[in-house]
């Protein structure tokens, strides 16, 4: 075991070319296609490989700093910002823990949590203040779902080159915890408490105000994610989950939820003050967004011929009810296929038959989420807005624009916002 | 049989008493010290400021002995980490042509003393004094000639004063189930 014998890649190759023989004429080989040399060795068990299982050291797929030329991660001190997930790729719809993009409120180390240690209290306007510990919250009934994150600054622009850089600061996994609401009624909220503050346990302490309608309707305590314990970049051994909202709202490593009277213009509140009535509007909660992850910006088409076009879509308004392809750069569109069950709040991933003639041209997708929002093109936002749409021209609040890829006739695939 | 026809009368006596009732009973009540220790959220309206004072002057000397400047730069600018000082580019009457600077856009003073209480300085957060924290936070509105030199900042006067940006921001519309992100937005 674990030496390749000499002689067998040569015997398959024979095989493969007789195979080839065979098949002449029903189907075209791809050009330089064999059918492999096999596997190039076999590697032996050990305890690690055992304990915790590892990816093949052909899958070299790895997150990066965000956005590409900003502030590194880590940086000189350590502190990690803001590091984004390679969807281009991914496939299906549940990102790896390991590979689930990071945000930080203003670059942080990550806390050391022992979970025995680690409380959460809810306190305020409550009938009950209450800490709990993580084995109290392990015992109250668990809630399992699937939920998309994305960071506000998860923006395209002309000069990003991959999905990675485009729409990286996305992910979706499977998270499990209790029901915030259930929590807030075990504590006894308080009349005339319109907003909570979350908080964490990073050197910042990072806080935001979310809405007790929001808190009441769907977040979730998670401590489960892709069934396991939290990843420790990703709040362990409690993060708050806000479906559908901004990032920066969906506290970890949540040590605190204080009921409140007001908007309490926290210091993660004031980050996203702007003066636009319609901007503010639209940042908050994502609006319906897709993007193709094959092909992509930085991949390469083989040749013409047969293609299942994929990417992903999600919106903070729900459910993805629609998604739609157009191959011509936007002047026609059809439906694509959502594959299995769209969830609210959730990645889902699309697919759509394409047969490349060869020729150059532009990919772009667009979904309409359960309340009939649709994703705009860039050209839409700007003609709503009455705005001049240039090199400059930003979407207000959370970009969700229509992300062109153009395919160019050597196969190569590009970046086509101007 | 008998304990399920009994059930709806029980229910009808201790309704009203039991509906704001735990149903899990998990948890443990904290105690008037352990939340006075965690909570350190400060509402525009200054109710959780704890006692202290602080002046300008005193801030500049903290910034001086806090090594502020290393981060920041000698008086607020110019440094690696944020700065705290407006631009004098923009117009003089349009507060958020002044730049992203926390001591100036923030609506509130109170914003200023929680960001420099719960996050400074870096690597050593929350070890300053109440006293620090007010004296850094009067530094800071005074370099920004938002408070005068002589102005002592207190758990009664912090909340009252007239940050320039305090009614030029946009209030979030309120979030409710199914509601699409702007009325008559399609996108």
């Amino acid at each position: 075991m674990g030496s390749t014998r000499p002689g067998r890649r040569g015997f398959l190759k024979g095989g493969a070319a007789l195979a080839g023989g065979l098949t002449m004429g029903a189907v075209e080989p791809a050009l330089g296609q064999t059918l492999g040399s096999g596997p190039l060795g076999y590697i032996k068990g050990t305890d690690e490989l055992i304990a915790y299982g590892e990816r093949s050291r052909f899958v070299t797929s790895v997150r990066i700093q965000h956005p590409p030329g900003g502030r590194p991660s880590p940086d000189g001190f350590g502190l990690v910002f803001h590091v984004a997930t390679p969807l281009q790729d991914s496939v299906g719809v549940i990102t790896p823990s390991s590979l689930h993009f990071v945000g930080t409120t203003r670059g942080s180390f990550m806390p050391d949590i022992d979970p025995q240690e680690h409380r959460l209290m809810i306190h305020g306007m409550v009938d009950r203040p209450l800490t709990f510990t993580m084995e109290d919250l392990k015992r109250l009934p668990s809630v399992t779902r699937t939920h998309f994150i994305e960071c506000a600054g998860n923006s395209s622009r002309s000069d990003r080159r991959t999905a990675q850089e485009t729409h990286g600061m996305t992910s979706c996994a499977e998270w499990t915890g209790v029901p915030l609401s259930v929590l807030l009624e075990e504590a006894g909220v308080q009349d005339g408490a319109p907003w909570i503050v979350c908080e964490g346990t990073e050197e910042v302490k990072g806080s935001s105000s979310i809405p007790m309608a929001k808190a009441m309707e769907d977040c979730l305590v998670a401590y489960g994610m892709n069934g396991e314990d939290l990843r420790a970049q990703q709040g362990f051994p409690l993060r708050l989950m806000v479906p559908g909202f901004e990032g920066i709202f969906h506290t970890k490593y949540l040590r605190r939820i204080k009921v409140v009277d007001r908007y309490y213009m926290t210091y993660n509140d004031y980050g996203h003050l702007t003066q636009d009535p319609d901007a503010a509007a639209l940042g908050y909660q994502i609006g319906p967004k897709s993007v193709i992850t094959y092909p992509s910006g930085g991949q390469e088409l083989p040749g013409r011929g047969f293609y299942e076009i994929s990417g992903l879509a999600w919106s903070g308004g729900g459910a993805i009810r629609r998604v739609e392809v157009s191959t011509d750069g936007g002047q026609s569109w059809s439906d694509a296929e959502i594959k299995g069950t769209a969830d609210r709040m959730a990645h889902a991933r699309f697919g759509f038959s394409w047969n490349w003639n060869g020729q150059a041209t532009e990919l772009q997708s667009r979904c309409t989420d359960e309340l009939g929002q649709v994703q705009p093109s860039r050209a839409q936002v700007a003609e709503f807005f009455e705005v001049p749409l240039g090199p400059s021209f930003r979407v207000p609040g959370r970009d969700n624009s229509i992300q062109p890829w153009r395919v160019a006739s050597d196969g190569s695939v590009h970046n086509a916002i101007a | 049989m008998r304990s399920l026809s009994l059930l709806p009368l029980l229910m009808l006596v201790a309704g009203s008493a039991l509906a704001q009732s735990p149903t899990y009973g998990l948890g443990r009540t904290p105690t008037a010290e352990e939340i006075r220790a965690w909570d350190i959220s400060i509402s525009p309206a200054g109710d959780e400021l704890p006692p202290g004072r602080g002046t300008p002057e005193e801030g500049a000397l903290v910034y001086q002995r806090k090594r502020c400047g290393t981060c920041h730069g000698p008086e607020g600018e110019g440094g690696r980490a944020d700065r705290l000082v407006k631009r004098e580019s923009g117009s003089a009457a349009d507060p958020w042509a002044w730049g992203r600077v926390l001591p100036i856009r923030a609506p509130y003073a109170t914003v200023v003393w929680d960001y420099i209480n719960r996050g400074m300085p870096l690597n050593r957060e929350g070890t300053l004094t109440a006293d620090e924290v007010y004296a850094l936070t009067a530094y800071l509105l005074y370099i920004n000639d938002v408070i005068a030199e002589d102005q002592v900042l207190d758990a009664e006067s912090l909340p009252q004063i007239e940050m320039p940006n305090r009614e030029t921001w946009a209030e979030l519309p309120d979030w409710k189930p199914g509601m699409p992100r702007l009325q008559g937005y399609p996108y």
